[in-house]
């Protein structure tokens, strides 16, 4: 299986490089990608350069384009798309039907791959993004079981990609607007969730408070473990009681899964955290590297021991276990 | 659903040793200005591209707080006019600022630390404006400053030896690996 | 101004859902109504009986009536029922609310519901390509978007989101259970409990968001009652009504009397916040702000279009 490694900036490329990625992923610092975080992401000179890097060692490099285009603008899609292309792009991340359209057919020849963001969580949707536009890899949303996964795997005439490590969705990716409810600013539109932007922590009666565009969307207690001030994450109140009524601040750890994602014929397994520092890309691709290479001699590890790297510094197997329908 | 107050730090991060900040406590500030300016000067001279991961938030005015040292800095990373120096503490009207124990802020700096790790475990804090710190804490990741040359000096040792101690603190709090069951 | 009744995103009794639409049938003033379960593909079953009088009745008031597919599709009961909407297509109209829908349209013509991801005119030229005559866009798209949108494509209905609790996120696992601490295959349909869904506050007691199930909801009810001349100018072809728990006759009403230039709009909304109270209106979404918020009729963020 290979290792898909995410990248922010140029040090992280070449951290991810170092510590065993097969492939790197990573996205212009513009509104096209699904990432656009303050002080993040690279310019067409800075791919080029990473590209070029990366090729040397052997790695390859994966160009997220995976906003929905504004209406109106999409020849800064175009743009994003024909740039990653000529920079040597070894496959485009595309999610809006209209890259993915253009895409195809303005460049036959690159391979694309359909971005957790388009949310194809089926056979049948794989199906038509393979027939449409040629995809030869779709990356899969975090809301299914392995079993799933192995259907999706035998029904599809595409590769499958699934994450491993790091943030976890909880809702469907690519069909959210919590954030853009709360500040205006969406994943699918501005390719920001819950954005620094309209966070704001106070003090108050001992506690640090986090707010998003004005909704307090949590509270601390000293000492008490944080996870990002993102809306699904967050403690809020119902008639059935107050707490984290989406999900806890936790991290996705699938180390455990590897045996099963690979007996269901997986291809790639990938590692999120594009807005994270070189540090935590350093250690956490090493650490898997060492556990795939376990894996080729029988060895299965119960977990990738990154806590520390985690939100609330906990870890989730998420949906892969599930056993409900 | 599980009660998140329960899962507490084991412990406080390693902080200055109580001698080294009662003793550099009464010194005057006025001596640091002059070599704060200069670091700054050189690294903005090496590592130009800084700014433009730093784009609009380079006008904005940053305040780094070693909570373990008895003053603070007060950054504004202008485009050649970089502005840095000392205070007892740090003044109103920030855009925003950063908390922590020194070694956590350097190791955060050098790229041996995960700033979000840090933020997870509450060893750092980030106040007002959080876009701008997260703009300056991801440009200065990505240029990889040589913090040994440029900054630190005669420091360095006891830097280092601060982070080692509170990367194995962090890497030793309690993992509870797939634990958590999702429904 | 067409008018769309969208599909009852909540778990209504059978009667309740059958006889709600019996009612939109003999006295609302809209053209079109969206049918089906699109949400939870456990709540479907319950009423599928009623489901060939629902439509007949409403045929019979003159209503054009389309079929929801689900939103999120993944178990092999979800990808058949889909494939079995879709192919009888041809006999009774579809609203596609997933992509996967397209693998067996085979060209037949659909509509394409508010889930489906259209954030530009290329996009909704490509669906137009494929057989889309309608395309209600997501609730978080500015009117800015919709205007080229619609400009770029005449021959296609181009429909906004117009009244109810805003869609926000679905997922793979269900809130109403969880928060009822049980899971989601022995969910005891709690969800019934809620009709018009359960709040979710702030823990300092601010309304934010509204739990229906898989699906999460706005706390805000959209009303773009006081935007109907804009986006009238802008081109737009449709408006939709989502169904809450109150009169959506007299909601009807109240959009077809503004749009027909009867009744002032200031009037219309003080009226609507009658017929549904207690629950702030929000419209920020069609502004470029955030949706929770409230824009005024003033010179704002709909520049020429205002």
């Amino acid at each position: 299986m290979e290792l898909i490694c995410p990248a922010g900036t140029p040090a992280s490329l070449e951290a991810a490089v170092e510590a065993g990625a097969d492939a790197i992923y990573c996205g212009f610092r513009d509104e096209t990608n699904a990432r656009n975080f303050p002080g993040l992401n690279f310019s067409r000179e800075e791919l080029r350069k990473g590209i070029a890097f990366a090729h040397r060692h052997g790695v390859k490099v994966l160009v997220a384009i995976n906003t929905f285009a504004r209406a109106g603008s999409f020849e800064l899609w175009q743009a994003a798309v024909d740039d990653a292309a000529a920079a040597g792009a070894d496959a485009l991340i595309l999610a809006d039907l209209a890259t993915l359209d253009y895409a195809s057919r303005r460049h036959p020849d690159q391979r694309l791959h359909v971005s957790v963001q388009a949310g194809a969580a089926n056979p049948d949707a794989i199906r038509f993004y393979v027939e449409a536009f040629g995809a030869r890899r779709v990356v899969l949303p975090r809301v299914l079981n392995v079993m799933e996964i192995a259907t999706i795997v035998r029904e599809s005439d595409c590769e499958t990609e699934v994450f491993v490590f790091g943030g976890l969705c909880v809702m469907e990716e690519g069909r959210c607007s919590l954030s853009s409810y709360a500040t205006g600013k969406s994943p699918n539109m501005n390719g920001v969730c819950s954005p620094a932007s309209d966070v704001a922590y106070t003090e108050r009666d001992g506690r640090i408070s986090s707010t998003l565009g004005g909704f307090t969307i949590n509270s601390f207690g000293k000492n008490e473990l944080a996870g990002y001030p993102t809306l699904c994450k967050g403690r809020f109140a119902t008639p059935k009681g107050s707490g984290y009524i989406f999900e806890e601040p936790v991290s996705l750890d699938a180390a455990v899964m590897l045996p099963a994602l690979r007996d269901a014929g997986v291809t790639a397994l990938k590692i999120e955290g594009r807005q994270r520092g070189r540090a935590y890309i350093a250690e956490v691709v090493r650490s898997f590297r060492d556990i795939l290479s376990g894996l080729d001699k029988g060895q299965t590890a119960s977990s990738a021991g990154l806590a520390a790297m985690a939100e609330g510094q906990t870890g989730t197997v998420g949906a892969y276990r599930k056993s409900w329908r | 659903m599980r009660d998140p107050e329960t899962t507490e730090l084991q412990g406080l991060p390693p902080r200055l040793p109580q001698w080294l900040a009662r003793a550099v406590a009464p010194l005057p500030l006025a001596p640091l200005q002059p070599a704060l300016a200069l670091m700054l000067a050189r690294i903005s001279r090496a590592y130009p591209e800084l700014y433009d991961r730093l784009g609009e938030h380079a006008e904005k005015r940053f305040g780094i707080d070693p909570t373990d040292l008895p003053f603070a800095f007060v950054l504004e990373p202008k485009p050649g006019r970089p502005v840095v120096r000392a205070v007892r503490e740090l003044p109103e009207g920030l855009d925003a600022s950063i908390r922590g124990p020194l070694a956590g802020l350097i190791g955060m700096a050098e790229g041996t630390f995960d700033g979000d790790a840090l933020f997870f475990s509450r060893v750092l804090w980030v106040e007002g404006d959080v876009a701008a710190a997260l703009a300056l804490r991801n440009a200065i990741d990505d240029a990889r400053i040589d913090f040994d040359n440029i900054l630190l000096g005669g420091f360095a040792p006891l830097a280092t030896r601060l982070s080692d101690a509170l990367r194995k603190r962090v890497r030793s709090l309690p993992a509870l690996p797939g634990g958590r069951a999702w429904n | 101004m067409q008018l769309t009744l969208g599909p009852v995103l909540y778990h209504w009794s059978p009667e309740q859902w059958r006889d709600f639409h019996y009612r939109i049938a003999d006295e609302a003033p809209v053209d079109t109504v969206v049918i089906g379960e699109a949400v939870c593909s456990k709540r479907a079953p319950f009423k599928q009986d009623h489901v060939p009088d629902v439509v007949e009745r409403l045929q019979a008031a003159g209503k054009r009536v389309l079929h929801a597919s689900l939103i999120l599709v993944s178990l092999p009961r979800e990808r058949r029922q889909t494939r079995a909407l879709m192919e009888a297509a041809n006999e009774a109209e579809v609203e596609i609310n997933d992509l996967t829908c397209l693998a067996s349209l085979g060209g037949r013509p659909f509509a394409a519901g508010p889930f489906v991801n259209v954030y530009n005119e290329v996009t909704a030229g490509f669906l137009a390509g494929r057989g889309a005559t309608r395309i209600c866009l997501p609730p978080e798209l500015p009117l800015t978007a919709a205007a080229t949108i619609a400009a770029a494509l005449p021959e296609v209905a181009i429909e906004l989101f117009a009244f109810g609790r805003a869609p926000l996120a679905i997922s793979a696992r269900c809130y109403h259970a969880r928060a009822h601490k049980a899971t989601k295959d022995n969910c005891r349909f709690v969800c019934e409990l809620d009709p018009d869904g359960m709040p979710v506050k702030t823990l300092d007691g601010d309304g934010f968001l509204s739990v229906n199930g898989v699906q999460t909801l706005a706390h805000g009810c959209t009303s773009l009652l006081r935007d109907i001349p804009a986006i009238r100018r802008a081109g737009l072809a449709s408006l939709r009504l989502s169904p809450q728990v109150c009169d959506m006759v007299a909601v009807a009403r109240l959009f077809r009397d503004v749009a027909d230039e009867r009744l002032d709009a200031e009037e219309a909304e003080r009226r609507l916040s009658e017929i549904y109270p207690d629950v702030p209106l929000a419209n920020g979404f069609l502004h470029g702000a955030a949706g929770h918020v409230r824009m005024g009729t003033g010179p704002g963020s709909l520049g020429e279009l205002r």
